[in-house]
């Protein structure tokens, strides 16, 4: 499952509603991804995420179905926010299930990589000095890339 | 045709979305950029730099070679930094 969406998400509700009654499951893997006080070298106040309705969610359901079809999960979700966040304010959720961990672990590093580099999602950050649009970073296509060639 | 800009795109051409009716000429992507670049001003800058441009066509990423169609919904925007 996937959601696109202003509000702020619960990770227990989230992990419970996605697993509660599937008793085939035994691992589930979370990951948080928060906004950071620091930038490249300056201190943000605040960030603003924009997205490209109807796009983004194509992409992440698209993201999901690779992530399905490479590992056995049995469930799994990305809830991602867009809109004005402060530091320490959650952005997205990546949550996998499966009958055992390694999958689980790795199906959730595989989204949150894939998801960094594909989902159109655009950070802009905001900092005493001025505001910015955050650059892509390098680091993140090459975590993308390593998926390409394993399995 | 229908053209979206997004993040710094949006920003310099100074347009979120707007309806286009390129010439005959305008087979692929990349005669489309050139097109939009001979309006000057915000396109210009915009488009300066194509290797922080991508483009999705029908909300699919595809190359500057993609050939377009006429409905097609082509939106422009920098490298992704999500999650």
């Amino acid at each position: 499952m996937i959601r696109v969406q202003q509000e702020d998400f619960n990770i227990g509700q989230e992990i419970d509603a996605l697993t509660s009654g599937n008793t085939a499951i035994g691992g589930i893997c979370t990951f948080t991804g928060t906004v950071r006080d620091m930038g490249s070298d300056r201190q943000v106040t605040a960030m603003t995420l924009e997205h490209y309705p109807g796009m983004t969610e194509k992409a992440l359901a698209e993201i999901e179905a690779e992530a399905a079809a490479r590992w056995p999960l049995s469930a799994s979700l990305i809830v991602h926010r867009y809109g004005r966040l402060q530091p320490g304010d959650r952005i997205v959720l990546v949550i996998t299930a499966s009958a055992h961990r390694q999958a689980a672990f790795d199906a959730c590093q595989f989204l949150m990589d894939w998801l960094k580099t594909k989902a159109p999602f655009w950070k802009k950050e905001e900092a005493e000095d001025g505001i910015q649009w955050v650059e892509a970073r390098d680091s993140d296509d090459d975590a993308a890339a390593r998926w390409k060639t394993d399995k | 045709m229908k053209l979206l800009y997004f993040a710094w795109l949006r920003e310099k051409t100074g347009v979120a979305n707007e309806d286009a009716s390129p010439p005959e000429h305008v087979i692929t992507v990349a005669d489309l950029i050139q097109w939009l670049v001979q309006r000057g001003g915000g396109y210009k800058t915009a488009f300066s730099d194509l290797s922080v441009v991508r483009v999705a066509v029908n909300q699919e990423y595809v190359a500057l070679d993609h050939a377009l169609a006429a409905g097609d919904e082509v939106a422009f925007f920098p490298p992704v930094t999500g999650g």
